[in-house]
């Protein structure tokens, strides 16, 4: 029954987000929860600006971490020598381990300054930054599910490739990298999931203006997610009011976006998992 | 253009990419050395803060992430392993574990800040444990459980199926069987698990925003329904909550921080190649 567990405690967090969540729905009209401004003090709970802006940095990230992630499985996997990934293999897994909050330090104190010169912007608290910082935090759930779909790809299309008279490189981008397409589908998907429920590096480096991200420059400029409001709002709401209905509304929605993510990844995930054990 | 000329530049490309990956991990560790080390002496990590955190030492912060991660694994290694043994040893494949495994994932992808939300809704208000160790150690234990309980399904899965039907054979029941041999020899895999999980637990800031953590608490905590400091919320309160701290202290206690939690991950490291080597099948 231990087992069993872990769908009781999937479900009791959804009871108790919905529990506390969906009175904000009934207790704000429909227009001011999608309104544009979020002003909890003057009674405005328009969710866009801090949902535009949850999409905004984890979109930028993944456009970030994507190339990044499937040229470092390609390169430990089919390219670079043996020693390599030996070095490679144990920076991920310390990348993996460095707290979000270590990291939201480091993109404060030293990103942070040094893209305001870059830039040339007003402040280096950009939704860039927090892009910047969330592609590394989900570098290692791409890289390694990348490796896994590489893997996957049969040593017969390989041989095929080359014995055709390709080189390797052709054989890499024209054969291998395609091949694997559906397992790198699943790294984007889960680095998403990773990257739209982070907390804590982003609330420290996006600079937390609630404001509609729409024009183009808006990614250098500060933005607010979803995550951040309810991190820095929460310790300060009263017990029971709109605003923290409203808080636990946010983490419905944070919670509904990742179930889908998850669920649409789990048959994949669960395929590579087959094999060995007792039946 | 030559093919072999694509080649080259592919691989170049490749390679530059990797570098891009691994030079910011350097870059992130080695400037919260070199700001961080100055700070570090005894008095830094054996002394109460003073003078508004803005001297003194953060031993409160580092015994609250102790007695957290302490409860956190006192909740999430026996649910955890139980769970893998039921799921790797007993389970068929039916409905009813498809959904524990489905259950498993899910959980693994709820963001943190989430099960802050539940753990302040769940422990804090509903079950009356008020903002406190006991709430945060279990708002942490559920964060790690899916961790922990996959790891362990693993290392139990990998030990071969003869272990299982020699035990049989020999007249062994099922669960003695388990007890004296597969969970025996699955144990390095369970433990670098359990410490990966853990790993996880101890630096994360938000789901014991609203659980556990106090702004300001210079003793050492007495029962499990105290509030406590800890690491990861010390290093954010100090480095956007408090005006003028001097950046010595914030890098200090980053420094801890990490040096408490890269030196799990390389104690799983380790054990982890060590019992490979060892390892007979």
């Amino acid at each position: 029954m231990l087992g069993f567990s872990t769908v009781a405690f999937v479900l009791l967090i959804f009871l108790f987000l919905l529990r506390e969540g969906t009175p904000f729905f009934f207790e704000v009209p429909l227009e001011n929860f999608l309104g544009t401004g979020w002003y909890p003090t003057f009674d405005s709970f328009g969710v866009l600006p801090l949902l535009l802006g949850s999409i905004l940095v984890t979109l930028t990230s993944i456009v970030i971490a994507l190339p990044l992630g499937v040229a470092t499985a390609v390169c430990v996997r089919e390219v670079a020598p043996a020693w390599t990934r030996e070095i490679l293999k144990p920076m991920i897994e310390v990348l993996a381990g460095i707290p979000s909050v270590v990291l939201g330090f480091f993109g404060m104190t030293l990103l942070a300054p040094f893209i305001r010169e870059a830039l040339g912007v007003p402040t280096g608290l950009t939704a860039f930054t927090g892009a910047l910082l969330l592609a590394y935090m989900a570098l290692p759930t791409i890289i390694s599910v990348a490796e896994d779909a590489l893997d996957a790809v049969p040593k017969s299309y390989r041989d095929a490739a080359l014995a055709m008279g390709a080189t390797r490189w052709q054989t890499i981008w024209r054969v291998v990298v395609p091949g694997a397409r559906s397992g790198i589908l699943i790294a984007v998907m889960l680095g998403m999931g990773r990257a739209i429920g982070e907390t804590m590096a982003v609330m420290m480096v996006t600079g937390n203006a609630a404001r509609l991200p729409l024009s183009l420059d808006s990614i250098f400029r500060p933005v607010r997610t979803m995550t951040a409001t309810i991190a820095a709002e929460m310790g300060e709401v009263a017990d029971g009011s709109t605003h923290y209905h409203a808080l636990f509304g946010l983490g419905l929605v944070l919670f509904i976006l990742t179930f889908i993510i998850n669920l649409a990844a789990a048959p994949a995930i669960l395929q590579r998992r087959r094999g060995g054990g007792l039946r | 253009m030559d093919r072999f000329l694509v080649q080259r530049i592919g691989y170049a490309i490749l390679g530059l990419c990797a570098l891009v990956v691994i030079v910011p991990i350097l870059l992130v560790i080695g400037a919260i050395l070199v700001q961080g080390i100055g700070a570090l002496d005894w008095e830094f990590i054996t002394a109460m803060p003073r003078e508004g955190m803005k001297a003194g030492g953060i031993l409160p912060a580092i015994v609250g992430t102790l007695v957290l991660t302490l409860g956190t694994a006192l909740v999430a290694i026996p649910v955890g392993v139980g769970g893998a043994v039921y799921l790797s040893e007993y389970a068929r494949d039916t409905w009813f574990t498809r959904a524990i495994r489905l259950a498993i994932i899910n959980l693994a992808g709820i963001p943190s800040v989430v099960y802050g939300l539940f753990g302040l809704g769940m422990f804090v208000l509903f079950l009356h444990f008020g903002t406190s160790i006991l709430a945060g150690s279990l708002t942490l234990a559920i964060m790690t459980l899916p961790v922990i309980t996959s790891a362990a399904e693993e290392a139990l899965r990998s030990v071969p199926v003869e272990f299982r039907t020699v035990n049989a054979s020999l007249g062994g029941t099922r669960w003695q069987g388990i007890r004296q041999i597969v969970l025996p020899q699955a144990l390095p895999g369970i433990i670098t698990g359990v410490i990966l999980g853990l790993l996880r637990a101890a630096g994360e800031t938000a789901p014991i925003l609203f659980t556990v953590a106090a702004f300001y608490l210079p003793r050492l905590p007495q029962s499990p329904f105290d509030q406590t400091m800890a690491l990861p919320y010390h290093l954010y309160v100090i480095s956007t909550q408090v005006p003028g701290m001097p950046l010595q202290i914030q890098s200090g206690t980053a420094l801890v921080l990490l040096v408490l939690v890269l030196s799990m991950n390389l104690a799983a490291t380790l054990i982890r190649s060590y019992f490979r080597r060892r390892r007979q099948w």
